[in-house]
């Protein structure tokens, strides 16, 4: 792959400064046809706090149904929250129209899971990577956009030769390369990826991580990294959120919760992901949850993972746990009873 | 576990040809292994690997475009390919059985769970209707899904990801199979669902004393659950033997390369180990080695003669071999 050294706005921006974005209560609610028990109000997000800074990695982890990816709509704002307040650099964008709406819109962009439905088959790697400059004309004087293609395939590890090939003549790796450089074309600040390497191989998944890796350093850009693997999302965020049923159940750097997490859900996936190196763990010491993911339709009261937890008490049916507090990034975790370190099995 | 029990499935040079316009091409090759009751053995491979193919020839559910040119699939001893369908069916349809991926496609929508589940015992035991439904709801709470008795009339779409996975389960172990295969069983799961389906899968295979082969791409998955793995690569084995011996002590340069890609082997900021490019096509395998365009020490021999499966460290008497001209080097790299 050519080395490449080339930087966007934002580029060698300090960790230590103030967050990017910075996400507050923010709640969601959808309403769908009513089910048997008469619910039909879905609450997909309920009082999420996130921040994210420059240059950083924010891993965000949970299962299938747990509002990931209503949160990234809602980040991405094609989802409008109810509650909620959301700051990019002190700007509220859904406070922004017209000219400032169009220029916010370019410093968030996105790359998706799934390379192959993704990408439009009748437009060539060229026009795909172009495309974000025909709303966005002013980022790239027309008459350097071919220039810049090829710059664009360069810095994802591709051949500027490549630009007049369709999507179907790519690999898997390959065409979620080119996504990425559709995400690059307008310069972001942010790139939320969700679940960007799960639909690779393992061979492939490397190399897209190690691009990612790259273009961070390069460039400085931030990713909200949405995953379900915790070995990918170990290897690439600064931080982690874990998510279940809408809420954020514990966040803070990834090794401490990786080693020590305080939350029992978090402490259960952890323990519930295979791992290579079986040596290290006794089997008796896996905690296996009992039971699945409660409708969102009609959540538990008081703690919403209380109806899977092993330690759960009356306390927990009755009061909400406080979650944590924005803007602070060290280890917090939104339980009544949390984990002691040294009794912390999901460490690996 | 003992090295002691009956080999239960023995698959020996095992070849898969598929039809497509472009002509033949070979899609399982020569592949071969066996298992003993009460044990697990893992095909894994990356997609397109002929894992699942390799799967879908042992149960004779292949699709129609491709069919088995070479080779012996002897369960208990006696080779299926060389049975008439009827036969077949009588043997084989009791004795393996096989879990999809997929459980919403694997199961019929239009039919109740309890009817799905007691048709097994109808055709191959000759159950009655209503003793057929009995036992039927017995394997639903077997296999952990609450409240059996009332959901035997619901219909699958009824049922959440995991407990659809537990019905397939039920189904596959319905007439006490030798051989039980399950491809990628938990790829579609969450994590937590995931180790509990595993969890079930391990306790039925003692309580039963059946061969589990498991098809996965994950090596996580192989590391936790079996006692052998056969690594696949372009339709060939490549790499075979007892699960800690390979991952230990990987003799071919693809099991390697793919053990360095995990990311829990390096810290954060650290680069992955990657393997360069992408897998041949299978109408343009190279002759020679398979992995030849791969491999970072690939040679000149490697271009012209293919390595065949040989067991390394012969006179420690291991079970461990590999298919590379070069795996006596990669043991001391």
């Amino acid at each position: 792959m050519p080395e490449t050294t080339m930087t966007a706005p934002g580029a060698g921006a300090e960790r230590t400064g103030p967050p990017m974005l910075e996400v507050r209560d923010l709640s969601k609610t959808f309403r769908v046809p009513k089910n048997a028990a008469g619910h039909s109000r879905l609450r997909a997000l309920d009082g999420v706090d996130l921040t994210l800074g420059r240059a950083e990695t924010l891993g965000l982890v949970g299962e299938s149904g747990c509002g990931k990816s209503t949160l990234a709509r809602v980040l991405l704002m094609l989802e409008r929250p109810d509650e909620g307040t959301m700051r990019f650099d002190d700007v509220d964008p859904f406070g922004l129209s017209g000219k400032e709406l169009l220029a916010w819109r370019r410093r968030v962009q996105m790359v998706f899971q799934d390379p192959f439905a993704s990408l439009n088959p009748r437009m060539t790697a060229e026009a795909i990577i172009g495309e974000p400059w025909r709303t966005h004309g002013d980022v790239v004087p027309r008459g350097k956009r071919p220039a810049r293609v090829r710059e664009l395939l360069d810095l994802v590890g591709l051949r500027a030769g490549d630009a007049s090939r369709y999507p179907q003549e790519f690999s898997g790796g390959q065409r979620q390369r080119l996504g990425i450089a559709r995400a690059l074309a307008l310069n972001p600040e942010m790139i939320i990826c969700d679940e960007p390497v799960s639909a690779l191989d393992l061979s492939v998944q490397a190399q897209v991580l190690n691009l990612l890796d790259k273009l961070q350093r390069d460039l400085g850009v931030s990713y909200l990294f949405i995953s379900h693997d915790l070995s990918v999302v170990r290897h690439v965020a600064d931080r982690v959120a874990v998510m279940y049923l809408g809420k954020i159940v514990e966040t803070g750097p990834t090794e401490e919760i990786f080693e020590h997490p305080k939350h029992p859900y978090t402490a259960a996936l952890l323990s519930a992901a295979p791992v290579l190196d079986v040596s290290g763990r006794e089997r008796e010491q896996r905690i296996l949850l009992e039971g699945e993911v409660p409708s969102p339709l009609d959540p538990p009261s008081g703690c919403r993972f209380r109806t899977r937890c092993w330690q759960a008490r009356d306390h927990c049916a009755e009061h909400v746990p406080p979650g944590p507090l924005a803007g602070d990034t060290s280890q917090q975790a939104a339980c009544h009873f949390p984990l002691e370190v040294a009794t912390g099995t999901g460490s690996r | 576990m003992s090295s002691t029990s009956t080999v239960a499935l023995d698959v020996e040079g095992l070849s898969v040809d598929i039809r497509t316009p472009a002509g033949t091409a070979r899609a399982v090759d020569g592949v071969g292994f066996s298992v003993r009751s009460g044990q697990t053995l893992a095909l894994l491979g990356e997609s397109g690997c002929g894992k699942s193919m390799t799967a879908q020839a042992i149960v004779g559910l292949l699709d129609p475009v491709a069919h088995v040119s070479d080779g012996a699939v002897r369960l208990d001893g006696t080779d299926l390919l060389t049975l008439d369908r009827a036969a077949r069916r009588r043997l084989a349809g009791p004795g393996i059985s096989i879990v999809f991926q997929d459980a919403l496609t694997a199961l019929n929508p239009v039919q109740t769970v309890g009817a799905q589940l007691a048709e097994p015992f109808r055709i191959h035991r000759g159950l009655s209707r209503r003793a057929a439904r009995k036992r039927a709801m017995e394997l639903m709470e077997r296999v952990g899904i609450p409240d059996a008795g009332a959901r035997m009339s619901a219909y699958p779409h009824q049922f959440s990801g995991g407990m659809r996975q537990r019905l397939l389960i039920a189904m596959a172990v319905a007439l006490d199979p030798s051989v039980l295969l399950a491809d990628e069983p938990t790829t579609a799961l969450d994590v937590t669902i995931q180790s509990q389906i595993m969890e079930l899968l391990r306790e039925l295979r003692a309580e039963r004393d059946m061969a589990v082969v498991l098809i996965t791409h994950d090596l996580a998955v192989v590391a936790e659950q079996a006692d052998h793995v056969v690594v696949m690569y372009a339709g060939r084995v490549v790499e075979a033997g007892p699960v800690k011996e390979v991952f230990a002590e990987p003799r071919h340069p693809y099991t390697k390369g793919l053990l360095e890609s995990m990311p829990e082997r390096v810290g954060r900021g650290t680069g992955l180990q990657s393997i360069k490019g992408s897998p041949p096509d299978l109408h343009s395998i190279p002759g020679g080695c398979v992995y030849q365009d791969r491999c970072p020490m690939v040679r000149d021999r490697c271009r012209t003669e293919r390595p065949r499966l040989t067991v390394v460290d012969a006179e420690a008497g291991s079970d461990h071999s590999a298919a590379c001209h070069f795996s006596e080097e990669l043991a001391h790299a």
